[in-house]
């Protein structure tokens, strides 16, 4: 402890120490002093956008200056449900969440599986910031490697090339495999927490009982670890459903991402009104996900 | 150990080729940063480090290099204010709706980045630009600020719940109004947490680029001059080296946040703090 300094008190009248004395005595109005600056600004500034975005998606559009004129109409969801167009983007978006998140989920595994069982603790405390670290270089930068690594003449179809190998400059594939490298770090830390709170009395006793190792894994590890996988499959898959960089720079295919982003300009309530699928999946994937027990392990 | 041997040599094999993964591209753009030829194909023919100082000097990316440090340093401090008051509020205090508050401030980096940029845009268009808020250094930092408040609040929080509040209890018996505690009690105990937090939330500001393309409006920072300029053949070499040095301007704050809060962030409860820090760090 450092010594505190002697500051001499105020004299008691003084206004500063009056409102001290009177805040002390009312512990409901000190916090309502502390948190009116921050609830403020997140309801008023962040809430009150998400709101004004939800009555964008209710207005109209003049057809000739695509002008946004303040009329409620349902309009612009009908046309999400029933032009094929926002259906199909919408679908190609989903599908590939779900291919991006397994994907994650089969490389994120052995990684989280050394870290937590195998590795000495100094090399886990090494591992764990090896993961961390690319997390925080710059998303846009890793993105932009994407794109030069799977042009034409990129360093992919280089080390494809002895293979008779060869992706095109713009492909699904290539989408995929992107968004899998970006979001992995994601995945690989709920997974390795999911594991390290295994007791490790529970393999042993699965062990002594006459488990096998592959059965034990498949029967006490993994159910175990299953919330955690559950866990980071919430952020691979939001992820994927709201970007619009990485397909803009890596695939010729719409995504909903990219239709909200080229929309916002032209048709703004038709972007807010498709941007209400994102939202609409998370809340019913982030519903499911707590009936597995997902949140348990974030 | 439970494990067979075989299982644990593949389990590093497994794990090595990951990390490998996870590396392959960074060293990728580490190379192509001095790359002579203006073309981006692969293998490089000839290295040089020329484009290191046609970046240096080049106008636009000065301007948006500043911007971007500007607009980090603007929403760092209005973070770091209201992050520590609702933490201080939420670690000291027990009232009605005390969950609500860690969910809302999460939602800003929970939802899709999209979402939060389209409902600002949605915002300074239709509420601040009748009111003379026009897309500005001030509609960016409004921006960042909303989804840096939780860096802030995470690392207090944690910080705050573990040395417990019974200093302020003593600090005010022995005669100290609340300025001279805070002043010499609580800010004492919370300040490398809070520097710490300063750090990640000038990384998370500085390299943001899904939310600010919607609340720059004309304006570029730095993130946004490298998409705006992904298209321009030309550019690409300079792009490469900016890209390099934003690898460098984003990690090092981190590494260092890292030693201040004593690996707090992601050694000390290696569980959850390190989902927190991912949590943090979503683009």
């Amino acid at each position: 402890m450092t010594s505190v300094p002697q500051a001499e008190p105020p004299p008691r009248g003084s206004p500063g120490r009056r409102l001290s004395t009177f805040l002390f005595r009312h512990d409901r109005i000190r916090l309502g002093g502390l948190l009116a600056g921050p609830l403020g600004w997140l309801v008023v500034i962040y809430l009150g956008s998400l709101f004004l975005l939800l009555l964008a998606s209710l207005w109209d559009t003049e057809p000739f200056t695509s002008e946004v004129v303040h009329n409620w109409t349902l309009d612009n969801f009908k046309r999400i449900f029933e032009e094929p167009v926002y259906r199909d983007v919408a679908w190609r978006t989903v599908s590939m969440a779900v291919y991006v998140t397994i994907a994650d989920a089969v490389l994120a595994f052995p990684v989280a599986y050394y870290m937590a069982r195998v590795a000495s603790p100094r090399t886990r405390n090494i591992l764990v910031v090896a993961v961390l670290t690319p997390l925080w270089a710059s998303y846009l930068v890793k993105a932009y490697v994407w794109r030069t690594m799977l042009g034409e003449e990129g360093i992919i179809n280089w080390l494809l090339a002895p293979f008779g190998l060869e992706l095109q400059g713009k492909s699904s594939l290539g989408l995929w495999l992107s968004f899998t490298y970006l979001w992995l770090p994601f995945m690989i830390l709920p997974i390795y927490a999911g594991l390290e709170r295994i007791p490790h009395s529970l393999l042993e006793a699965s062990a002594d009982l006459g488990g096998r190792s592959l059965r034990t894994f498949l029967r006490v590890t993994l159910p175990l670890v299953f919330p955690a996988v559950v866990a980071g499959s919430i952020f691979t898959f939001s992820l994927t459903l709201g970007d619009y960089i990485l397909p803009t720079l890596i695939a010729d295919e719409q995504f909903i991402g990219t239709v909200i982003y080229t929309d916002r300009g032209s048709n703004l309530p038709v972007a807010a009104a498709f941007a209400m699928v994102p939202i609409a999946v998370m809340t019913l994937y982030l519903f499911v996900a707590k009936r597995l027990g997902a949140f348990e392990s974030l | 150990m439970v494990e067979s041997r075989l299982t644990r040599v593949l389990l590093r094999l497994g794990a090595g080729a990951t990390l490998a993964f996870i590396y392959f591209p960074l060293f990728v753009i580490a190379i192509y940063a001095f790359n002579e030829n203006i073309s981006q194909t692969w293998p490089i023919e000839h290295y040089t480090t020329k484009w290191f100082g046609v970046a240096w000097r080049d106008e636009n990316v000065r301007d948006a290099l500043l911007l971007s440090v500007k607009a980090a340093l603007g929403a760092t401090a209005i973070a770091l204010v209201l992050g520590t008051l609702a933490a201080l509020a939420v670690s000291r205090y027990r009232f009605f709706g005390k969950e609500t508050i860690s969910f809302l401030v999460i939602l800003p980096i929970a939802l899709p980045g999209i979402i939060t940029g389209l409902a600002l845009q949605a915002t300074i268009l239709n509420v601040l630009d009748p009111i003379g808020i026009s897309f500005s250094i001030w509609t960016i930092i409004i921006g960042h600020a909303t989804f840096c408040i939780v860096v802030v609040y995470n690392n207090a929080v944690a910080r705050s719940r573990r040395i417990g509040g019974s200093l302020q209890e003593a600090s005010m018996d022995l005669g100290a109004d609340a300025w001279q505690t805070f002043r010499f009690v609580t800010f004492p105990q919370l300040r490398t947490a809070l520097l710490a937090a300063a750090l990640l939330a000038f990384a998370l500001s500085f390299d943001e680029v899904v939310v600010t393309i919607f609340t720059s409006g004309a304006q570029q920072t730095l993130p946004i001059w490298i998409f705006t300029n992904f298209g321009r053949p030309r550019e690409l070499p300079i792009v490469n080296v900016v890209a390099l040095f934003v690898i460098f301007a984003s990690i090092i704050p981190v590494w260092i946040a890292q030693r201040i809060a004593g690996g707090g962030l992601a050694t000390e409860r290696p569980g959850k703090g390190a989902v927190a820090a991912a949590i943090d760090a979503e683009p």
